[in-house]
């Protein structure tokens, strides 16, 4: 190998055509994946969890996972054939032809060396010279200094986005010419993502980069992608100019991922879509969203429709796209916009809780105080770190306040959940983040919902698993649910249970934390959808704590801001997120990306984002 | 979907079979054990009785020969392997309660008691496990109690660790969480939401120490600390016959082998189930 950047020629970049990838078995993840860019383009693969949009992404780097295999179809970048090579000849090519810049840098960079040292590697790797300059020059072109103090740091010493700029600067240092990027800001907070999508258009801009961006959040890919792919089941369903295909989906998935996004400035009642996306073991043989579909005919149960070119340079994967309606918002439900009643079911005052540790101190509420009454919800919003689960869980007596009270209808709680009252444990539920490791594994799902039942209400077995059966309904799953396990439930599902477990105790107050983060957007949609219904029916108080500000203006009818554990802005939603009245509210809206956003590359000034990007987190 | 996760299982239960260190060491294990098990079942002779002379090589009556004593070598070894398996598997069995117990309230608690258990476990795990045995023995005398009591010892801190850290891994869980704000008893916390969720760690390590033990109580049964004689028992007849090892090696060579079939074969079965789990992990992993 010599030591020549490979540029690509005139032709396209990247040219992928019939893609098949299978596991050991011969069940396909990957079929029928035909993909093309030019130079200087974005390409977003956008897809929801199971969809193959990584297996997809790593494949244009001729790797496969382990127990996978690619069985068809090839791969040419710059003009060369990457399928068939042997496995020496590939590693030489990724770096110097395409490069692959992956989801979390923090497990993506070796924390043992200092980051001069890992872009070095990279380049003598390569069998290029890796001097002092070529490091500066290497972090210089994604903005970071670009002196030796800096390529000294190690990677904890470095901000979450300054680590993705450096996973970047390593894709970058051998100049390929195809960069894939896989959920790259996923991990980051709103205004950090801003910055490193800023950065990435800056890059395809000034280097002439042709970019692969997969992700499963349309609103980020809606900024950057100059064209979208839209997977489902291991295949392209719909493809075409990003603005095009959001503005105007043809295809009856894309719709629903569409109608699924919350938007905080247009609030409108989400729609989920029904259904769960099928496993690769239970493709069918015809259309594989034929199930979920509302307006199958009977032919797309048969064959696998093709993808179809339709006019504005367009393909879909349907035979009813004609059919699909165009994206109609609905106004949102009134419930949970105003107080029931006069007095504050709960009441927080002046709360302050820290994180202790042998060596620091850090302070997640400094004096919060705020209210919120029956048959409400109130939403805590901000970024990571800005101590709203702590708030959440001093409320429900998972952490001990340092100073303040919490007080349920006027009377003073324990700071532990053990020694407060039966009642006041039934009354405060409280909904994790993490659907995966909120039920127990080992308990059948219709025993974790009777628990709270059997132990708050005194229900003997039988009662509490016949109301059990009751809120699986009221939550919108099968009754045949509650015989299996959490491990055997999709996502959604899991957090579907968790609310029903929740309600089993028939709380008044539902503390809700980042309960759809973990979520795809269509399943995101479907349980605040349940969420919103419940309220509506049994007038609940909740207190939303989110990030994302979509979802909060789906759903919340008071906001509190909070930043380092500081209320910087309280007041009803349409008056914080219409008018901000704090700076940090202002860099949040700011920074969170939406669906309506102008084109890519348009005349949102990158620079100036660019220099939200936080400093470096101190030296612990 | 529920009969492809229940097939997906059963394939994971048997995939240790399929590499031959896995049939070697399934096949030695059960064989042995077999033996013990069901040996007595099959002995010619009472196992203590005397019945000929001193030394005999093979013969039809004797078909190992007789021992130094003149005692059929063939039933004292079909009834004296239940004394190495049975008290090691019962050593090994009461550590692990003890050591869970241990290890689950040092984990959970986030009092005092938690260095407090622990720095008893680490002077425990100090003494040399031989040291440990033989003071036991001298102080309480030889006996079947002390050998598994002392046997045991030697593996609860070791228990007790894994399971405190696993216990420590867990209890930030939701669910147990949940539990906690439901206002559960720590003993429901413990038992039904923790205890349940770390048995793969703890089962993990079964088969090593399984095979520690087997070691533990074959040598003390060797120096004449634990069995005593007459009794049938595989490593006392190793140390009873030494002497006559030249003139009739079977009374030394058969109880031997067996010890050695043993050991050897749990560690082989082990290996396959933990490769076995390793991969059927990697498929899944390709799955989502």
């Amino acid at each position: 190998m010599n030591g020549e950047p490979l540029r690509a020629g005139p032709g396209p970049v990247l040219q992928v055509s019939d893609l098949r990838i299978e596991l050991g078995n011969g069940l396909p993840v990957v079929e029928d994946v035909d993909l093309s860019l030019t130079r200087g383009r974005i390409l977003g693969i956008v897809g929801e969890s199971g969809s193959g949009k990584t297996t997809t992404a790593l494949a244009l780097l001729g790797y496969t996972r382990p127990g996978a295999r690619l069985a068809a179809g090839s791969v040419v970048v710059g003009g060369r054939e990457l399928t068939g090579r042997p496995e020496a000849e590939l590693r030489q090519l990724r770096g110097t032809l395409v490069s692959y810049v992956p989801q979390d840098p923090g497990t993506a960079l070796n924390p043992s060396m200092r980051i001069g040292v890992q872009l070095a590697e990279v380049l003598r790797a390569h069998s290029l010279s890796a001097t002092d300059q070529e490091i500066r020059t290497a972090l210089g072109r994604v903005l970071l200094p670009d002196d030796v103090e800096f390529a000294r740091r190690f990677p904890h010493q470095l901000s979450g986005g300054q680590q993705q700029r450096v996973a970047i600067a390593m894709a970058l240092v051998c100049q390929p010419s195809l960069v894939v990027m896989d959920e790259p800001t996923t991990g980051l907070d709103v205004v950090t993502q801003a910055s490193v999508l800023a950065e990435v258009r800056r890059l395809r801009d000034q280097l002439g980069l042709a970019i692969v961006y997969v992700s499963h959040n349309l609103a980020v890919i809606a900024e950057l992608a100059d064209e979208l792919a839209v997977m489902y089941a291991g295949r392209i369903v719909e493809q075409g100019p990003t603005a095009e295909v959001l503005s105007t989906p043809r295809h009856p998935y894309s719709r629903g991922l569409v109608a699924s996004i919350p938007d905080f400035l247009e609030r409108q009642q989400l729609r989920g879509i029904p259904g769960v996306a099928v496993g690769i073991e239970s493709r069918p043989p015809g259309c594989a969203f034929a199930p979920r579909c509302p307006q199958r005919v009977a032919a797309c149960e048969e064959a696998v429709p093709a993808l179809t070119a339709i006019p504005g340079g367009r393909l879909v994967r349907c035979i009813e796209w004609q059919r699909t309606p165009p994206l109609a918002p609905v106004p949102p439900q009134p419930a949970g916009l105003q107080a029931l009643g006069p007095a504050p079911l709960l009441e927080v005052r002046s709360l302050r809780a820290v994180h202790r540790s042998r060596v620091s101190e850090v302070v997640a509420a400094a004096g919060v105080s705020f209210s919120v009454a029956a048959g409400e919800t109130v939403a805590l919003v901000g970024e990571s770190g800005s101590g709203k689960t702590t708030i959440g869980r001093c409320i429900s007596g998972l952490h001990r306040p340092a100073a303040g009270q919490i007080l349920l209808d006027g009377k003073v709680l324990a700071a532990d959940a053990s020694a407060r009252p039966r009642e006041a444990r039934r009354r405060i539920q409280i909904i994790f983040q993490n659907p995966y490791d909120s039920l127990n594994p080992k308990h059948r799902v219709l025993d974790e919902i009777a628990r709270p039942a059997q132990l708050l209400l005194g229900l003997s077995r039988t009662a509490a698993e016949g109301n059990a059966r009751a809120l699986l309904e009221r939550v919108q799953l099968s009754p045949g649910i509650g015989r299996r396990f959490p491990a055997e439930l999709s996502g959604g599902e899991r957090q579907r249970v968790a609310i029903a477990r929740a309600l089993s105790a028939q709380p008044s107050l539902l503390i809700c934390d980042e309960i759809t983060s973990a979520l795809d957007v269509s399943v995101q949609a479907t349980v605040l959808e349940v969420l919103a219904q419940l309220q509506a029916d049994l007038g609940l108080a909740v207190l939303f704590i989110s990030h994302d500000l979509g979802v909060v203006a789906s759903i919340a009818g008071r906001v509190l801001v909070l930043e380092s554990g500081v209320v910087r802005e309280h007041g009803s939603l349409d008056a914080v997120l219409g008018a901000p009245r704090h700076d940090y509210t202002r860099r949040l809206i700011g920074a969170a990306p939406r669906l309506g956003q102008p084109a890519p590359g348009g005349p949102m000034a990158a620079g100036a984002r660019a220099a939200d990007d936080p400093g470096p987190e101190p030296v612990r | 979907m529920i009969a492809v996760g229940q097939r997906l299982g059963a394939q994971r239960r048997l995939r240790f079979a399929r590499s031959w260190s896995g049939r070697i060491g399934l096949a030695l294990t059960v064989s042995v054990v077999a033996v013990a098990a069901f040996g007595p079942l099959f002995a010619p002779h009472a196992p203590t009785a005397l019945v000929g002379p001193a030394y005999a090589a093979p013969t039809g009556q004797f078909p190992l020969g007789t021992d130094e004593l003149g005692r059929d070598v063939l039933s004292r070894v079909l009834d004296g392997g239940r004394s190495v398996i049975g008290y090691a598997l019962l050593a090994t069995a009461l550590a692990y309660v003890v050591g869970a117990g241990i290890g689950l309230v040092a984990g959970y608690t986030r009092s005092l008691a938690d260095p407090a258990l622990m720095r008893l476990m680490d002077v425990l795990l100090a003494f040399p496990p031989f040291l440990l045995l033989l003071v036991l023995t001298t102080g309480f005398g030889s006996s079947p109690a002390v050998l598994v009591l002392g046997v045991m010892s030697i593996h609860v801190p070791g228990i007790a660790r894994i399971i405190r850290a696993a216990t420590i891994e867990t209890r930030g869980r939701g669910y147990v969480e949940a539990a906690a704000a439901r206002g559960e008893s720590r003993r429901a916390i413990l038992l039904r939401e923790i205890l349940p969720n770390i048995t793969g760690t703890v089962v993990a390590d079964a088969a090593p120490r399984l095979t520690v033990s087997i070691l533990l109580v074959a040598s003390l049964n060797f120096l004449g600390l634990g069995v005593q004689p007459p009794n049938a028992d595989w490593a006392l007849m190793i140390s009873e016959n030494r002497p006559g090892m030249t003139i009739q090696p079977w009374c030394v060579a058969v109880p031997a082998l067996l010890i050695i079939g043993l050991t050897v074969g749990v560690n082989l079965l082990a290996d396959a189930v933990a490769r076995a789990r390793g991969t059927s992990i990697d498929e899944e992993l390709v799955r989502r």
